[in-house]
């Protein structure tokens, strides 16, 4: 037998080991004994209560009501996307990669989205609740921050795999590193920026839908109050709301990125 | 003499431009207005912020310790989540692939099932899954299960859709039951993606797990949480340094992985 092949052999043997011991590992500890008791009863409530819908609460103009909150929801994560996606642009010139200058300025530039990302969002709402005060805005201010972490990366990304030559002619003819960006990279690049941040919206959609779980306005905030005092009819007509706006949120920006691209 | 094309109204006034950017501008001011943006009173209070960002500048290190339990909880969570998540759905994605049922029907309530589904935020899922199971790691575990539950099976699906019909068409040929063929002719072709997308969704799911707890789902959040509420910004820092730590080695180790399957 040669020795590639025997290797081949025993590594499987190695990942298999590896692999159980993770699992045994992982489940002993879980300790996943500790489910309630009454899990199967609540969970009979809450399909109840999705069933049986709270239709009273999708209007009732205190602009407390589902609508209400859920066009917050969309202000939110339309205006935070928006602001995210001028403020990332720095970010991702910072962090594309070219052969010209030196690697560090790239490596340090993708530290810090990768550090954005992992920044939780929940976090940064409460810490701009303590600026700005409890409701939409810090909402707003979190989601604009948390973005540049995912469209800094999406955008330098599309710079690094862009075509170049289009930059280098006009360089060429004698235009200044200004009309190379406006004439050349922008135009180029515009599209992909555009579906990209389509696509960061949709994500934000959800994201805004949580952060008033904090405090950070939107329809978080009615549906974890509704899952706290056990609402289930209450809690089902905000899911019901939820899923109808991401749906139809996620089915019009799908449209227009097909266009776009 | 040449002549000059003529254009469309539309196209000399740009109409189609013009139309989107009012559209935008009333859609950004409606949002401003409805969110209560105040920029005044941002700059006026950012001082604030960057008071907790100073405070956050100097960690608590001696949290470390308390941290480190929590920290292999929420990696364990990840692991078992996303695991129950894969099993699950793996039937789901072989029943939602064109080309392995023919029935529309079928396929077309299950791919419902699994969209509607993948509408559910994380945190959302966690608070419901607290109070069905009660506060804990299990109630994690359930988040993680059903959110990678949606990811995977479309992944899977997905991927099932792309593979080549010769074998599939061999085997049925050969008289080979609907379960021979899964087996012996769908599953080779697709193993290497689906633990791909395991593993990519296992990353995702750590990052998910690291935030859950906050609404008593298990993890790191639950410290998180207890040193938001304390205003101990010193350990909020430790938490973050800890979850940026094992979030790069997760993904690190998870890109080496998927680089060595291809």
């Amino acid at each position: 037998m040669s020795k590639a092949s025997k290797n081949k052999k025993y590594g499987w043997i190695f990942w298999g080991i590896l692999i159980i011991a993770v699992y045994v590992w992982a489940i002993l500890g879980m300790n996943l004994s500790g489910i309630q008791s009454s899990a199967v009863q609540v969970t009979k409530s809450i399909f109840n209560g999705i069933c049986h819908p709270d239709w009273h609460y999708v209007y009732n103009g205190s602009g407390e009501d589902l609508v209400s909150l859920i066009i917050q929801t969309l202000a939110i994560a339309f205006l935070g996307t928006f602001v995210s996606a001028f403020l990332s642009v720095p970010f991702a010139f910072l962090a594309a990669r070219s052969s010209k200058h030196l690697q560090v300025r790239s490596k340090i530039g993708k530290f810090i989205l990768v550090f954005i990302r992992t920044f939780p969002e929940i976090v940064l709402a409460i810490m701009f609740i303590k600026a700005v005060g409890p409701g939409a805005f810090a909402g707003v201010l979190a989601v604009s921050i948390h973005s540049i972490g995912m469209l800094g990366k999406l955008f330098s990304e599309s710079l690094e795999n862009m075509d170049h030559g289009a930059e280098e002619a006009i360089l060429s003819v004698g235009g200044t590193k200004s009309d190379a960006l406006f004439l050349a990279t922008l135009p180029d690049i515009m599209p992909q920026f555009l579906s990209y941040t389509l696509y960061r919206f949709e994500i934000a959609v959800r994201s805004a839908s949580i952060l008033g779980m904090v405090g950070a306005g939107g329809i978080g905030t009615p549906l974890l109050f509704a899952i706290q005092t056990r609402t289930w009819s209450r809690v089902g007509i905000i899911l019901l709301g939820i899923v109808v706006t991401v749906t139809v949120i996620d089915w019009i920006s799908g449209t227009l990125r097909r266009k776009l691209g | 003499m040449n002549e000059v094309p003529k254009r469309s109204f539309a196209q000399r006034f740009h109409l189609k431009l013009v139309v989107w950017s009012v559209l935008f501008i009333v859609l950004l001011c409606g949002s401003a207005a409805l969110t209560g943006v105040n920029w005044g009173e941002f700059f006026s209070n950012i001082g604030q912020f960057f008071s907790l960002i100073g405070k956050m500048a100097h960690p608590d290190w001696k949290y470390i310790q308390i941290v480190i339990q929590p920290v292999i909880q929420t990696l364990q969570m990840a692991i078992v989540g996303t695991t129950i998540g894969t099993l699950i759905a793996v039937p789901f994605s072989v029943v939602a692939a064109r080309n392995l049922v023919k029935n529309p029907v079928v396929r077309g309530i299950i791919r419902f099932i699994l969209n509607l589904v993948r509408t559910l935020p994380d945190l959302l899922l966690a608070a419901i899954m607290v109070a069905i199971v009660g506060i804990g790691p299990s109630a994690g575990v359930w988040t993680l299960a059903i959110f990678s539950f949606g990811m995977i099976s479309k992944l899977f699906y997905e991927s099932i859709e792309t593979i080549d019909d010769g074998q599939l068409e061999a085997l049925r040929a050969a008289g080979a039951n609907y379960f021979q063929i899964i087996v012996f002719a769908v599953l080779p072709q697709v193993i290497e993606n689906f633990i791909s997308y395991f593993l990519y969704t296992f990353e995702i799911n750590v990052r998910a797990s690291t935030v859950l707890g906050y609404l008593g789902a298990g993890g790191i959040g639950m410290l998180l949480q207890q040193s938001l509420d304390s205003f101990n910004y010193s350990q909020t820092a430790i938490i973050i340094l800890a979850t940026l730590i094992v979030v790069l080695i997760i993904d690190g180790l998870s890109n080496y992985l998927r680089e060595k399957l291809d």
